[in-house]
């Protein structure tokens, strides 16, 4: 396993690196795999897929509320994963951290417990257009039920966010701004910290989708003074079933519960029951033990790179195929192109090809790209494109591997033109 | 017009060209070309109710019975160049033909010329919905010529 990273020590260690995950090592129709759909997941190092294997074979109990040994040792896992993920976004306490099945679940969460209770007919909820739907269609919903307004700021030509639009839409009325901290489909980076001063000004509550920036920017909850903060395990190492739901705690301590039964509540009689503190409240039933010890885990392999570092190498990674690709006639980007203002996530098209035939053939050659609308259908809408290609790097992508995708990319261009 | 040739017969034929073919491109360029030459179809057929559910690229499909000779007649169009090429393999081999011989034979020519991952129901160019909808009407038209 790799030791720990030095500044920008990612490049020279990246082939060390990759043998932390088995995955990488394998053929696609006889190619090596060259995966470039990290936005959608991530792969596993092996300290998280052991580390589960591990809680099955030797300390599998059912935590919080089982004395013996085992039930202790798998309590003990899981709250330590609570405490890893507490740091790492410099949450004030652990109390603060729900697990979730996912980003999805985590903004549902919100939405169908302080929503409910908090916006009221002609209040404003404020989302980008190039949000995720998971973070896009409760509050849609939520507006519809309530008969509530939601505002959607735009993007600019340059592909950030319209901030001016932004000011512009806040008002008392404004009651919560629900936005990413990076688009998965531009790859944008949205000025979270100032976002959040601005929506407070008006005392609404922000919300931020960090499910693709988590991996890729430093997180401080602290800083960003955001009042709810989501994202998924997957996209950061962890297993699939496992998000994560950051809450400011007095905002946490007014919510009701999402869903009720076991583990959630102190008492309960046939006439009424009384709510566990957060963030048991938010816990009910068996919760997901194994993949939060394995998400914990996979918080201990990133630390150990170092959120920075991943930083640095990426945009090293996306600055070099982003100067290829823009080289293929033809070929949109839809993203910023400036690096400090993008992640590791390049959307693309390419004039008079269908995504899905470039990405047939791509996979024939064993590289790994997303086709479609990204679940952002608004978003493409607004770019007036039906699907878009879309390749996202990772720490564990190399200058070979794009080389190699361009070079495919390149080729399988070729044999489409020949018939335009 | 009917088709001299049986579905088996054409099975056969689309595998021995597509063997002259030594790598994935010359054989990709091969079904592309074939797409391409494929009849275009007229813009006001190109409706929602000629869709093919389940293709994630847009695929238009749409049957005719031929009650003199008993045939199905099918006519189809892709904004894939990928997906026109498959669905014109799927023509040449079932348009034309008897229903009942559509529903009884046995696909195994996209096994045979290494196109055989374009039959998972979750592969984005929905040639198993296309093959679906071709028995669909098939049995349909069958069923109705029977009665």
């Amino acid at each position: 396993m790799i030791k720990t990273m030095e500044k920008t020590d990612i490049k020279s260690s990246v082939n060390e690196i990759r043998k932390d995950f088995p995955i990488l090592n394998r053929k696609v129709n006889g190619r090596p795999l060259v995966y470039f759909d990290n936005a959608a997941t991530s792969q596993k190092p092996s300290s998280v897929i052991n580390e589960m294997r591990r809680y099955f074979e030797e300390y599998n109990a059912n935590v919080h509320r089982v004395g013996h040994a085992l039930g202790q040792e798998a309590s003990l896992a899981y709250e330590q994963a609570r405490e890893k993920i507490a740091l790492f976004m410099n949450a004030k306490s652990s109390k603060e951290i729900i697990f979730t099945a996912n980003a999805t679940e985590s903004v549902n969460l919100v939405a169908w417990t302080w929503g409910r209770d908090n916006i009221k007919e002609n209040d404003e909820i404020i989302v980008s257009i190039m949000e995720h739907h998971s973070n896009f269609i409760c509050w849609q919903q939520l507006a519809k039920e309530k008969k509530a307004i939601l505002k959607i700021v735009d993007i600019t030509d340059s592909y950030e966010l319209d901030m001016q639009q932004f000011e512009q839409m806040l008002s008392d009325k404004t009651k919560l701004v629900a936005i990413t901290s990076m688009s998965n489909v531009l790859g944008t980076i949205n000025p979270v910290k100032k976002i959040a001063e601005l929506t407070h000004k008006y005392g609404a509550k922000i919300l931020v989708d960090a499910s693709q920036s988590v991996v890729q920017m430093k997180t401080d909850v602290q800083d960003f003074d955001c009042d709810w903060l989501v994202f998924t395990g997957h996209k950061i190492c962890g297993p699939t079933g496992i998000g994560v739901l950051y809450g400011k705690y007095d905002i946490l301590k007014e919510m009701p519960p999402f869903m009720m039964g076991g583990g959630m509540i102190t008492t309960v009689s046939i006439a009424d029951s009384e709510w566990e503190m957060p963030p048991q409240r938010f816990e009910a039933g068996t919760p997901r033990i194994s993949e939060a010890i394995g998400l914990g885990i996979a918080i201990d392999y990133i630390n150990n790179l170092g959120v920075d570092n991943i930083r640095a190498y990426e945009e090293e990674l996306t600055s070099y195929m982003i100067k290829q690709l823009l080289e293929i006639e033809g070929l949109t980007i839809y993203g910023p192109l400036d690096m400090e203002k993008r992640g590791a996530t390049i959307a693309f098209s390419i004039k008079g090809i269908h995504p899905h035939d470039l990405g047939t053939l791509l996979d024939e050659l064993g590289i790994a790209i997303r086709i479609g609308h990204h679940c952002a259908m608004p978003l493409h809408q607004r770019l007036a494109v039906d699907k878009t290609m879309r390749a996202s790097l990772y720490f564990y992508n190399t200058f070979e591997e794009i080389d190699y995708f361009i070079q495919s990319l390149k080729k399988s261009v070729k044999i489409f033109q020949k018939f335009l | 017009m009917i088709k001299l040739q049986s579905i088996d017969q054409i099975q056969d034929e689309i595998i021995e060209e597509f063997e002259e073919f030594s790598d994935w491109e010359e054989k990709y360029s091969y079904l592309i070309e074939q797409g391409v030459e494929l009849p275009k179809i007229d813009a006001n057929c190109k409706v929602k109710d000629n869709l093919v559910m389940g293709c994630q690229s847009q695929v238009w499909l749409i049957p005719d019975y031929d009650k003199k000779n008993q045939v199905m007649l099918f006519k189809a169009d892709s904004d894939s160049m990928i997906v026109k090429g498959l669905i014109s393999l799927l023509l040449r081999m079932y348009s034309e033909q008897k229903p009942e011989d559509i529903l009884s034979t046995e696909l195994y020519v996209f096994e045979q010329i290494g196109l055989k991952g374009h039959l998972s129901p979750s592969r984005a160019n929905g040639l198993s919905a296309m093959i679906r909808d071709i028995k669909k009407f098939s049995f349909a038209f069958n069923n109705n010529s029977n009665n």
